[in-house]
């Protein structure tokens, strides 16, 4: 699962803030800020495609850094929104 | 006012002299629509388009000496021409008009390059001195008046715009691969380079000596921040301010036809617009941009200004259609591809002037830079402040204080506020640290060049060049100070009173006439403290003060709001071919620029996304600007990996 949700967020941030460059994209650890590929609209396009794809909710409490900065906090934060919505199901 | 162009060199049979002169005169032909003159001389050729303002009947150029001996070509006023005068008839000095052109010739046959500290003006010129064989030219202070210069067959050209230049047989229009780099950087060339290759500007406040087939240039005159004069109070500073203001406007309404001024409602045309209104018994023309969007749009202020002072009040409606509809002329008339649409409106307002019958406005341009009033110096401060305690979950809220129109930082938690201005990752001793967010974020848009332009520019760095160019007292000076000289020096030259002043209002003919740049008051503002000018963050706080009585006090105490405009959505909202085909794949092909995938995905996502962020507005703009400016003026030339050719 988390593979999966990393290669969705890749796909985005590939497609949607690099316009297609794959050799431009981030590690997996790298800081989105601070490569310049994302700014503050840019965070909020991040919120909108989270909440829409993977259909988890963002309070605005957490878009902070820990969250949001690099591909794998990303992954995580989904995984772990998704876990709990899975817990909170069964 | 007006239009000069010229060649000083051997070469030139009399019947081809007549023709360039000619052909470069009508290239420019909107600056200057009254009169036009020649002269052609021995080695040396002078043009002149007239838009006369002051000494209409005698005022004619290129006008020489009684003795025949000095002959110039002026484009701009001499706003103490009166006084200037005086002082050199009590010299002994006749005049035969009443022009202020002629007071430069005398003043100059008499002190050389030395006379430029005596003008109070805007102005770009060029004396041919007959006895010497040599040609002077020299630009004003703060940049106003343009001029732009070429060598070609070891001859020497000038004018006050490119496109002059560009009937000279033999000069081609070759984009500037590292001035494009400084425009998606800086947002304008670092002078002397322009977007054109082999095209130079006389910076501001530079003059240069063309003679024996080689130029000499040399700056008379520079910003200063190194001698603040702590000790004044400050009823003393406001006073002093208060009456600078007051007699730069008085000077600036000096004209032989009526005098209008702009204004937005804003803090600075409204200080300009009451201070002219006073002075001009008569009555006043007024002039402002409305928009339909309620996010750029003053026009609940203008009409407050309005009412208050009486103005005879005319203002011209810019939605996206009309902006879109403008564009290409813009850029035409700009001559450099540019990151924002801020220049169509006041092209559309220069056209609203025009049609009124005015010549001559004046303009609160000037007070953002000479009084501190542009968010980026509050933010520069905030940021600052913030580094102080990087942890700080309280600091980082001020950025929202600041930018309360900007959407996008409302939901933004601190630490990502911090993350955005840098707070951890600048460095305070930084010369350009003011500006790092802001370089950053245009940079940005260098995404979407294509991989030849990026692999032929390599590892060059525009900030950095930049960073050269500072004076050496730079560094001892107040952030303030520092944040002030580089929007002065560069911004303001670059882009603010080319892109937006000198090009978009003498597309339609019309003189723009600035009080806030009178030199007298900006080396006053210099001067003064920095917490005088910006005092916590109340921008423009000595200006305000200083001013208080002359405006109503919703005014005078209004926050700024920066002058903005519909970006992509402006050329999105409906579809315009122009648009469609800037950024079809041959098109971007042809100039070879932009990198065809990205810029195709940018001009859709732009179309059918709700988020168009900083970089991707800019570079939008960015991208249409220079495939117009390709297809206006290089469209035959072609570039692929082989033909890029940078000259670092």
């Amino acid at each position: 699962m988390p593979q999966q949700i990393n290669a969705d967020i890749r796909a985005f941030v590939v497609d949607n803030f690099l316009f297609g460059d794959e050799s431009e994209a981030p590690a997996d650890d790298a800081s989105l800020i601070e490569s310049d590929i994302v700014d503050s609209t840019g965070i909020l396009e991040m919120v909108s495609f989270l909440e829409e794809h993977f259909l988890v909710e963002v309070a605005d409490p957490e878009i902070v850094p820990e969250n949001f900065d690099t591909i794998a906090r990303l992954t995580a934060f989904v995984a772990g929104k998704r876990n709990a919505k899975a817990a909170a199901g069964t | 006012m007006c239009g000069i162009a010229g060649y000083h060199g051997a070469g030139l049979h009399p019947q081809e002299a007549d023709a360039l002169l000619k052909a470069m005169s009508c290239a420019i032909a909107h600056r200057g629509p009254d009169e036009a003159g020649i002269h052609v001389g021995e080695q040396v050729g002078l043009a002149h388009r007239r838009l006369a303002i002051v000494g209409l009947a005698d005022g004619q150029q290129p006008m020489a000496t009684a003795d025949g001996r000095l002959r110039i070509t002026f484009n701009g006023e001499i706003f103490n021409y009166i006084e200037l005068r005086q002082e050199l008839e009590s010299r002994g000095h006749r005049f035969r008009t009443k022009s202020d052109t002629e007071v430069i010739l005398h003043l100059y046959s008499e002190l050389g390059p030395d006379c430029l500290g005596k003008l109070n003006g805007d102005f770009a010129f060029a004396i041919h001195d007959a006895h010497h064989a040599r040609l002077f030219l020299a630009r004003d202070r703060m940049g106003v008046r343009p001029l732009y210069h070429t060598w070609h067959r070891g001859r020497f050209h000038f004018a006050s715009e490119i496109k002059a230049l560009l009937t000279v047989p033999g000069v081609e229009a070759r984009l500037d691969l590292l001035a494009l780099d400084q425009i998606f950087t800086l947002w304008a060339p670092i002078p002397p380079r322009t977007a054109f290759e082999g095209i130079c500007e006389l910076p501001p406040a530079h003059w240069m000596i063309v003679e024996n087939g080689a130029a000499h240039v040399q700056r008379y005159w520079d910003l200063n921040f190194s001698e603040i004069d702590h000790a004044r109070p400050q009823d003393q500073l406001e006073e002093e301010t208060r009456s600078l203001l007051e007699d730069a406007t008085r000077i600036r309404l000096r004209a032989d036809v009526q005098v209008g001024t702009y204004l937005s409602g804003g803090l600075d045309s409204s200080i300009i617009a009451a201070l002219a209104k006073r002075m001009a018994p008569a009555g006043l023309s007024s002039f402002g941009v409305t928009f339909s969007n309620a996010a750029f749009d003053e026009s609940g202020f203008q009409n407050e200004m309005v009412d208050a002072l009486g103005t005879v009040h005319h203002t011209v409606d810019c939605d996206t259609d009309e902006i879109a509809s403008v564009f290409p002329q813009v850029i035409r008339h700009a001559e450099l591809p540019i990151l924002r649409t801020g220049p169509a409106p006041l092209y559309r307002l220069s056209s609203l002037v025009r049609s009124k019958g005015i010549k001559a406005v004046l303009s609160g341009e000037g007070a953002d830079e000479v009084f501190a009033g542009y968010d980026i110096f509050r933010e520069a401060r905030i940021r600052r402040f913030c580094a102080r305690q990087p942890g700080s979950q309280l600091r980082p809220h001020l950025f929202r204080r600041i930018y309360p129109y900007l959407a996008n930082l409302k939901r933004q938690t601190p630490d990502y506020l911090a993350a955005y201005f840098g707070i951890t990752t600048d460095h305070l001793d930084d010369p350009l640290y003011s500006h790092r967010p802001r370089l950053r974020s245009t940079a940005g848009t260098k995404l979407f060049f294509s991989k030849a332009l990026r692999k032929e520019l390599s590892d060059y760095s525009a900030a950095d060049e930049l960073a050269a160019t500072l004076p050496d007292a730079f560094r001892g000076w107040h952030p303030l100070h520092q944040a002030q000289y580089l929007e002065t020096r560069f911004l303001l030259p670059g882009y603010i009173l080319s892109s937006q002043g000198d090009r978009m209002a003498m597309a339609h003919g019309i003189e723009t006439r600035f009080p806030f740049l009178d030199h007298r008051l900006v080396e006053q503002a210099a001067r003064v403290p920095a917490n005088t000018k910006l005092k916590g963050l109340r921008e423009k706080h000595l200006l305000r003060e200083a001013m208080r009585s002359t405006i109503p006090e919703r005014i005078a105490e209004r926050p700024k709001q920066p002058y903005r405009a519909p970006e992509a959505d402006a050329f999105t909202a409906n579809a315009r071919d122009y648009v469609e085909t800037a950024f079809q794949r041959t098109a971007l092909e042809e100039t070879g620029i932009f990198d065809v995938e990205k810029s195709t995905r940018l001009y859709k996502k732009s179309r059918l996304s709700n988020f168009t962020g900083f970089r991707d507005n800019a570079a939008f703009v960015g991208i249409l600007s220079t495939q117009l400016w390709s297809q206006q003026f290089a469209r035959q030339f072609r570039r692929t990996d082989e033909t890029l050719a940078v000259r670092v």
